[in-house]
């Protein structure tokens, strides 16, 4: 029995084994951080808004939620919908968007759940420049992206760094990783950071009853054990009488 | 429950020690107790579920009306929780008349609990001129008309004008009171509002006194 | 009060159908752990079902809703997002549970005579489990669930002559669509509750007829008048198994006993699934797939799709066999098979302690095949998998051709008269 119960714990880390995706970056959140959450949302709202919407997603329990009062989000993060109760809404209309890009800008209330945190992260600082491309870009991550570089200005020009390296007795051109021709507005910690926030920001409006749900499941799980312990002790003490 | 079994193990074989007994009450009490607290806790986010959502919050939620533009004597339409709110603005004359019929109504001075303190006066209102009611006749919910002009007289002498409920005939004067001898036993409910400016009233919430 | 409760009895046998079933009943003292995931199922089906109304309350079964309301359910409703992972977490329990509650059945030869019928209710119920699992799946229209459906729905169009017209009268449309979500809505919500309801109704009547198995295997119901009292139990049993049988010292009476070493085992369950629940729902996405946060999209297939991890072990027995006909007899007939156990197994002695060491291990690399089939169903397809799965595929009715020859000539140990502790 115990045999098998270790090839059943075994299952799920094969799920990792295939693939040749390029590899993620780990993104190191916490949805308990309202500051880096805040910076997150103030990102968004600023880039990310006029492509991209989170329609399952009310301004107001956002700010709420993040520890911003309803009149400084409603001045500064709100630039869509007409109340602070509405839905995070994109004012780009759907068939234009579909026109200008191919396929409309998918709605991102819950990418950081269908694409994973980790996965996002990587991608927002693996575009490089690539002349051959719609918008002039190409993306590591996602390569073949449909998306323009809207947050070049922040990370600089980025460009593939290549190196000719001798393998096999041929001089090949191999990709060394990504550098920017520093003209960003921020370094590249800096960038990374913004990077961080936006995506701990995705990862809050794709769950946001996270937070409340480990607190929550504390207490709960305490009282369970309290229940476990009388109602272990009240068996035992009716099947002590049991004969063997 | 510890009475069943302490009857089943006896009538076989064993004695009971009391101390056992005695133990074994506290432990079925316990976890009775405990299992309840569970079971309550358990049924919490489901009779909370019931709440109104978001979405009913958000529908529900305060409704601003730009009054600059009625008209004396002329009467606006809104709508405030999916329920119709009437703001009439009322001409000086007509506000002088509202004494005269205090003898007809049955609630005059507005001693039942059907508008917030600030509305517990004369007019019924935050400012005399622009009254603000809920249109929803307070015997069965039908919304009653408003009739001007001299229209409302057939249904009260001597009063050119008020709201007439056609479903079972009750009556309001221009304050929203409800007449003598007609079905309705209350007057029209005065919703909370405040004045943002003039201009500009939301209908769903008081000013936060200062 | 005691006036009341007669004046109710003498109209609805309240107390002595609740003496019969639920506090006189009989139970074997030894049953252990294995024996408690008949009980946890029930609780889990509860559990379906009272989140699953409740959910109702708020979903919108249309294809332009669905996925828009489930959002609804998660962000806006009070603790809708607690009552939703209660289902999805449970949904899974389900099946945990239930594969455990049939793997012991296994174990102890609880199949074997007279326990025949109560297998197969327990089978019955097993595939109205699927159907619903399946179809509750489908409601939340995501990517996964609008794929999913389109890949099992369309393994019906392999039936020669009727295939395709079977498949266009299952959606209701030309493909999966909101014509199917609407219908499948119906049949989870109430149609299959009430048919799983009933079955294991029905499921328990059939069991308290013949009794509980136990891990001995040993028969607690003797012929009356065969037992000396000092054998006979010492607590107060229902006369309607006293009047037929002596009740061997074997037994507990349901209640208090068997209800309290049930309610440890609920506490210790609820412990682990809450902890699921509240910190790690989606577990790993095994239990909420990550395609599925993204919308159905009719025009973009997923990279991978798979069944949820309670279906691999099928999947991949369908995907091992080349020809799509084929492919698919053969994954109904995996779950046909599991019916026939009792005539596969010839054997006489029920429990696999007496039985000879081959069975234990034939049993073993069962579940072992089981659950590598789950595996293999539930990742990316690789070269190596597809001879894998074709050989896992046969172990897996191997097991049961080498049950049927090795049982009808067994060597097996004693059985002991009594139960042992």
């Amino acid at each position: 029995m115990k045999k098998w119960l270790a090839i059943l714990l075994l299952v799920p880390s094969f799920v990792f084994a295939a693939g040749t995706e390029y590899p993620n970056d780990h993104a190191d959140i916490d949805l308990t951080d309202q500051s880096s959450l805040q910076r997150g949302a103030q990102t968004f709202m600023n880039y990310c808004l006029g492509c991209h919407q989170m329609q399952y997603q009310r301004y107001q329990r956002t700010f709420q939620d993040i520890g911003v009062p309803d009149e400084l989000g409603d001045k500064y993060l709100r630039f869509t919908g007409e109340k602070v109760s509405d839905y995070i809404t994109s004012t780009m209309p759907a068939e234009a968007s579909a026109k200008w890009f191919g396929a409309p800008p998918p709605d991102l209330t819950l990418v950081a759940r269908s694409r994973g945190v980790d996965w996002i992260y990587t991608y927002l600082r693996t575009f490089y420049v690539d002349e051959s491309k719609t918008f002039g870009v190409n993306n590591l991550a996602f390569p073949n992206a449909g998306m323009p570089h809207v947050l070049q200005g922040l990370q600089g020009t980025p460009r593939l760094a290549t190196e000719m390296k001798m393998i096999d007795g041929e001089m090949k051109e191999l990709s060394v990783g990504l550098r920017t021709d520093g003209d960003g507005k921020l370094t590249t910690e800096e960038y990374d950071q913004t990077i961080l926030d936006l995506v701990n920001f995705l990862a809050y409006t794709g769950e946001p009853s996270r937070l409340q749900s480990e607190n929550i499941g504390k207490g709960v799980l305490i009282f369970i054990l309290i229940f476990f312990v009388f109602a272990y002790l009240l068996k035992k003490d009716y099947w002590k009488d049991v004969k063997k | 429950m510890s009475d069943v079994s302490v009857d089943t193990n006896e009538s076989a074989t064993k004695n009971e020690q009391p101390k056992s007994s005695d133990r074994r009450k506290f432990l079925t009490v316990g976890t009775c107790v405990v299992g309840a607290i569970g079971a309550v806790g358990a049924a919490v986010p489901f009779v909370a579920s019931w709440q109104p959502s978001a979405r009913a919050k958000a529908a529900g939620a305060d409704v601003q009306v730009d009054i600059s533009a009625i008209q004396p004597g002329q009467m606006i339409r809104v709508k405030w929780r999916s329920k119709p709110v009437w703001i009439v603005r009322r001409t000086p004359e007509l506000l002088k008349s509202l004494s005269a019929i205090d003898d007809q109504l049955r609630d005059p001075n507005s001693e039942q609990e059907q508008q917030p303190a600030f509305a517990k006066n004369e007019y019924r209102s935050l400012k005399a001129e622009y009254l603000i009611l809920v249109g929803i006749c307070t015997h069965l919910g039908c919304s009653p008309q408003h009739l001007a002009d001299g229209t409302f007289e057939e249904y009260a002498e001597g009063v050119a004008e008020g709201f007439f409920c056609p479903c079972h005939g009750s009556k309001f004067d221009m304050a929203g009171r409800v007449f003598q001898g007609v079905p309705a036993p209350l007057n029209l409910v005065v919703p909370p509002y405040q004045y943002v400016d003039d201009n500009t009233i939301i209908i769903g919430s008081e000013a936060e006194i200062v | 009060m005691n006036a009341f409760m007669s004046w109710i009895e003498q109209r609805i046998p309240v107390m002595r159908v609740a003496n019969m079933h639920a506090i006189q009943y009989p139970a074997p003292k030894n049953m252990n752990f294995w024996y408690i995931f008949g009980f946890l199922a029930t609780i889990v089906l509860v559990n379906q079902i009272l989140t699953g109304i409740w959910l109702t309350m708020s979903y919108e079964p249309s294809s332009e809703r669905a996925f828009a309301s489930v959002e609804y359910i998660m962000r806006e409703v009070n603790y809708g997002w607690l009552i939703r992972y209660m289902h999805s977490t449970g949904a899974s329990a389900f099946f945990i549970v239930v594969y455990m509650h049939m793997f012991r059945g296994m174990m102890y030869g609880s199949y074997q005579k007279p326990r025949e019928l109560l297998w197969v209710f327990g089978m019955l119920i097993y595939l109205a489990l699927m159907a619903e699992a399946f179809m509750g799946y489908v409601l939340p229209w995501g990517q996964m669930s609008y794929w999913g459906a389109q890949v099992i729905v369309s393994l019906f169009s392999a039936i020669p002559v009727i295939g395709p017209d079977l498949v266009e009268w299952i959606q209701g449309d030309y493909v999966i669509s909101g014509a199917t979500l609407n219908r499948f809505f119906a049949l989870h919500v109430i149609a299959l509750p009430l048919v799983i309801v009933i079955l294991v109704f029905l499921h328990i009547i059939a069991l308290h007829e013949v009794g509980s198995n136990n891990p001995d295997g040993t028969n607690i119901k003797h012929k009356k008048g065969s037992l000396a009292e000092e054998d006979k139990t010492v607590y107060k049993i229902h006369e309607y198994y006293t009047d037929k049988y002596d009740i061997i010292d074997d037994v507990v009476p349901f209640f208090p006993h068997i209800v309290l070493k049930d309610l440890v085992a609920f506490s210790v369950f609820l412990f682990g699934f809450c902890y699921i629940m509240f910190f790690m729902p989606e577990m790993g996405g095994y239990f909420l797939e990550h395609p599925n946060f993204e919308i159905a999209n009719p025009y973009k297939t997923p990279a991978h799709i798979f069944p949820v991890w309670y279906f691999t072990p099928f999947y991949a027995i369908l995907k091992a066999v080349p020809d799509k006909l084929f492919g698919v007899l053969t994954m109904f007939g995996a779950i046909a098979v599991l019916f026939a156990m009792p005539w596969v197994d010839r054997g006489k002695v029920r429990s696999w302690r007496y039985r000879c060491g081959l069975h234990k291990v034939n049993l073993l690399v069962f579940a072992a095949v089981f659950v590598f089939l789950g595996y293999l169903g539930g990742t990316p397809q690789e070269n190596w998998k597809i001879v894998a799965s074709q050989i896992a595929t046969i172990m897996y009715f191997g097991f049961f051709v080498l049950l049927w020859i090795y049982s009808g000539k067994e060597k097996t140990k004693p059985v002991p008269a009594r139960i042992t502790l």
